[in-house]
């Protein structure tokens, strides 16, 4: 009997699953749907603000930081073979292609994701989403849609942000502090970096992993259980799921984009 | 109405903030030149060994690029590798015929790219001519391998 109870309660999680990405798809298409128009996108500009402009200054810090690191790192590692003029294409290559949408994807679920799900939990527990309804407005339309475009258009920009600053701050140690040649800096990061294969392919990642951040995150808060531990819980799951889901994606998307050579 | 008017200011510098990252990024890291579709003509050559020359390697003449390799196929009868180049256009009609194409490697583990150097005849390469005098590309285990037949000799 024990064995069966447990079998019926693998199912159950199995069919619970099951129903909560069904729940989430219909949500993504109800609110692409709801793409913003007129009065729709001043609410979309103050999501962007809100997710976009005071994300950026961890993503300017952060960016920073890991050129800074990337640079000295790289740097230690490149002279023993005598090769650190190559620290520009080493320090570019690994921003632009995998640090800068991976990390910037991280901060933002945990910066402006948590902060989404929280709201829209919010709403739910005090049944303003309900009142919405009743007067005859969408949520969706209201406050689903803007949050999801918002984030599908603050991500590649804050990506694209981040790796500009991480170069910057690479020159900044290699070049001003280590020493190595200015010119050789930007000469290999130019001979090597090619704008489609690796900078677009970086603003790919970036736009995908922001679709799917906002997406989590909106659909934690609007699914969870409407009490004060709910909405715990959903902020928790919203930065958990997020990351998971940022580092699986991203596997894929480079094995997809780069594993044929 | 204020509050609303401070938002759009700061989502459109925002916004410029990011774009002029993304322009930073193509144009000053990857080196991405706006007149890409610059006249230029081609000129093949085969090679008996390309070593690692890919396409999009680049082409010098005096150490200045020229140009880039634009095509690589294999030639099933004579079993070479024929090397398609683009070269800028304002070259047509000032390589002479017996010009030689080689294949240099950039340092001593660096990547491989085709040196040209002018001859002496006066007749010219037009576009799509192919260059006779060609020099495969240096493979250091056939170099070892000659030093090592040459030094058991003495």
């Amino acid at each position: 009997m024990i064995g069966l109870d447990s079998l019926a309660r693998l199912g159950r999680a199995g069919l619970a699953l099951m129903a909560a990405l069904g729940r989430s798809g219909v949500l993504f298409f109800q609110a692409v749907w709801g793409w913003p128009s007129g009065q729709g996108v001043k609410l979309w500009m103050r999501q962007v603000h809100f997710i976009g402009v005071l994300s950026l200054i961890i993503i300017v810090v952060s960016g920073l930081f890991i050129g800074m690191v990337l640079g000295l790192q790289g740097y230690s590692i490149l002279v023993g073979f005598g090769a650190e003029q190559a620290l520009g294409q080493m320090v570019a290559l690994s921003l632009v292609r995998e640090l800068a949408p991976v990390v910037a994807a991280l901060l933002f679920a945990g910066r402006a994701g948590s902060a989404v799900t929280a709201e829209i939990g919010l709403m739910k527990a005090t049944e303003q989403l309900s009142s919405m309804e009743m007067i005859g407005v969408d949520p969706m339309r209201r406050i689903i849609a803007p949050r999801l475009y918002a984030g599908f258009v603050a991500m590649p920009l804050l990506t694209a942000i981040f790796a500009a600053v991480g170069i910057l701050g690479g020159m900044l140690v290699g070049v001003d502090w280590l020493g190595v040649d200015e010119g050789s800096y930007w000469g290999t990061m130019q001979a090597t970096v090619d704008f489609r294969a690796d900078v677009i392919n970086g603003m790919i990642k970036s736009v995908i992993f922001g679709l799917v951040v906002t997406w989590i995150a909106v659909f934690q808060g609007y699914d969870l259980v409407p009490t004060s531990e709910g909405i715990s819980r959903a902020t928790t799951k919203t930065v958990v799921y997020s990351s998971l889901a940022v580092l699986g994606l991203d596997f894929i998307l480079t094995a997809l984009m780069f594993g044929r050579i | 109405m204020r509050k609303q008017h401070w938002i759009e200011v700061g989502v459109g510098a925002f916004m410029l903030f990011g774009i002029v990252a993304l322009i930073f990024l193509a144009l000053r890291v990857s080196g991405l030149t706006l007149d890409r579709n610059e006249p230029s003509f081609t000129l093949t050559a085969s090679f008996s060994n390309i070593g690692g020359l890919k396409p999009r390697s680049k082409v010098t003449l005096a150490g200045v690029v020229v140009g880039r390799v634009t095509d690589i196929q294999l030639d099933t009868k004579w079993y070479e590798a024929k090397v398609t180049m683009s070269l800028e256009q304002k070259l047509e009609g000032l390589l002479s015929t017996d010009t030689s194409a080689s294949i240099l490697t950039a340092g001593l583990l660096g990547e491989n790219y085709i040196g040209l150097t002018v001859g002496a005849e006066t007749d010219v390469l037009e576009d799509g001519d192919e260059i006779r005098d060609t020099q495969s590309a240096l493979v250091l285990e056939d170099l070892i391998n000659k030093f090592l037949i040459n030094s058991t000799k003495d």
